[in-house]
């Protein structure tokens, strides 16, 4: 596993994110500029999309059911255990509880796509489909903790229900829904010259993600400050946490036929967090709790949790699963 | 140079709420609102979202009955759960009749 760490941590994206860390720890005040940070999330989602929508065209409907099945059931579960875990473990409040399972029964596309690079450098390639999955397992989650905070008492926000066509009409979902059902419906005539430029695979690509993990570290590197707010529990719930949801997501890859590649990715999204599609959906429906808790959590534990011991833990799942 | 007193009605909000601020200002008697994105300190500071202390302004020029109702609103729907800060000055407005809504 150690090989495989190095061979995870010594490319230029997890460095680019050590570097925003150190940078933001050594308090500079360098910010992407937000339009470029979000053009680049644009990019990033657009390719995954796109590419994925191909592969999903050449895989067929067929290949992709038991995923998907495994996927929702993975969807369901996180945002679940997740808030009996805050609740009556770490005795959190209902909107706590429920604004932090949020993040965590949605997923990171950045750390989507970390797991994808990391599994393919390994000789390990997913499925080339795994973007529909990504786009699967990013909303139900969300509704399905804010339905269970809106149970738990009055809130001052919006109903759970009103944010559902926020959510589902947000940046992530419509460059991701979008550019699978675009990539899927396009000739391979018309692929061929753009997949230089889209394929997670080519240059272009891998140089945006580097920049783009480089703003991820100063964002982390900013919360790390809020960590002795977050408190104990919540900081180890933020790394064993993702690691039963990695281990399971894996193990129910493997069981839905997924390659070792692909049960490790889809491992990845069970444990990632989410922290741009959450965070708005939460705190329209459950202003009271608090986001500094699920932010903090999510970018400045989980993240680099993730990046540095989840997916190799993950893709060592997946390996001896297989075998 | 012809000019009405009207009253300025300031927002600061987080980000999140800017689409249900605006329609909430429309359905009060605004004729309209200028919102500029903004960041800062104190009230603000770290919120939803990936763009720590990020927040929008929101101005509405608005007669001085339009005005109260929409601090009294804010004030008693967002100021216990959200970041919000409100201030309200005279201005002194040129075409000062496309800001009043006539019954």
């Amino acid at each position: 596993m150690g090989e495989l760490a190095a061979a995870t941590l010594l490319a230029p994206a997890p460095l680019a994110f050590a570097l925003g860390v150190v940078a933001r720890l050594g308090r500079t005040e360098f910010r992407l500029p937000k339009d470029i940070y979000v053009g680049l999330s644009v990019y990033l989602l657009w390719s995954l999309g796109l590419q994925g929508g191909v592969e999903l065209r050449h895989a067929g409907w067929g290949a992709i059911t038991y995923p998907a099945l495994a996927t929702i059931g993975l969807a369901v579960l996180t945002p679940v255990t997740a808030y009996l875990v805050l609740r009556h473990a770490g005795r959190f409040s209902v909107a706590d509880s429920a604004g932090i399972a949020a993040h965590y029964g949605s997923t990171s596309a950045v750390t989507f796509i970390a797991a994808s690079t990391a599994a393919r450098a390994a000789g390990l390639e997913p499925e080339g489909f795994m973007p529909t999955l990504l786009a699967l397992i990013e909303s139900p989650g969300i509704h399905i903790a804010l339905a269970i905070g809106a149970l738990g008492g009055k809130s001052e926000g919006q109903p759970a229900g009103a944010v559902l066509r926020e959510v589902l009409t947000a940046r992530t979902m419509v460059l991701l829904m979008g550019g699978l059902t675009v990539g899927y419906l396009m000739r391979e005539a018309h692929w061929t010259p753009i997949a230089p430029f889209f394929d997670a695979r080519a240059g272009a690509f891998k140089a945006v993600l580097t920049i783009f993990m480089l703003e991820m570290g100063l964002l982390a590197g900013e919360r790390l400050g809020d960590l002795r707010r977050v408190g104990l529990f919540l900081t180890g719930f933020a790394t064993v946490m993702p690691a039963v949801f990695g281990v399971t997501g894996t193990w129910f890859g493997h069981l839905a036929g997924l390659s070792p590649g692909g049960a490790a990715v889809l491992g990845t999204m069970a444990a990632s967090a989410s922290y741009i599609a959450a965070p708005p959906a939460v705190r329209v429906t459950l202003p009271e709790a608090n986001p500094t808790y699920s932010l903090t959590a999510a970018l400045a534990v989980t993240f680099p949790f993730n990046l540095l011991v989840g997916i190799p833990l993950y893709l060592r799942t997946a390996t001896w699963l297989s075998a | 140079m012809q000019t009405t007193p009207l009253s300025l009605v300031t927002l600061i909000a987080e980000p999140v709420l800017e689409a249900r601020l605006t329609s909430r200002l429309l359905a009060l008697g605004a004729t309209g609102f200028t919102v500029t994105e903004c960041h800062g300190e104190g009230s603000l500071g770290r919120r939803a979202g990936d763009i720590p202390g990020a927040g929008v302004r929101i101005e509405v020029v608005a007669a001085r009955d339009v005005a109260d109702r929409i601090v009294e609103e804010v004030s008693r729907d967002y100021f216990q759960s959200y970041s919000v800060v409100v201030w309200l000055s005279e201005v002194a407005v040129v075409r000062g009749e496309k800001f009043v809504r006539h019954r």
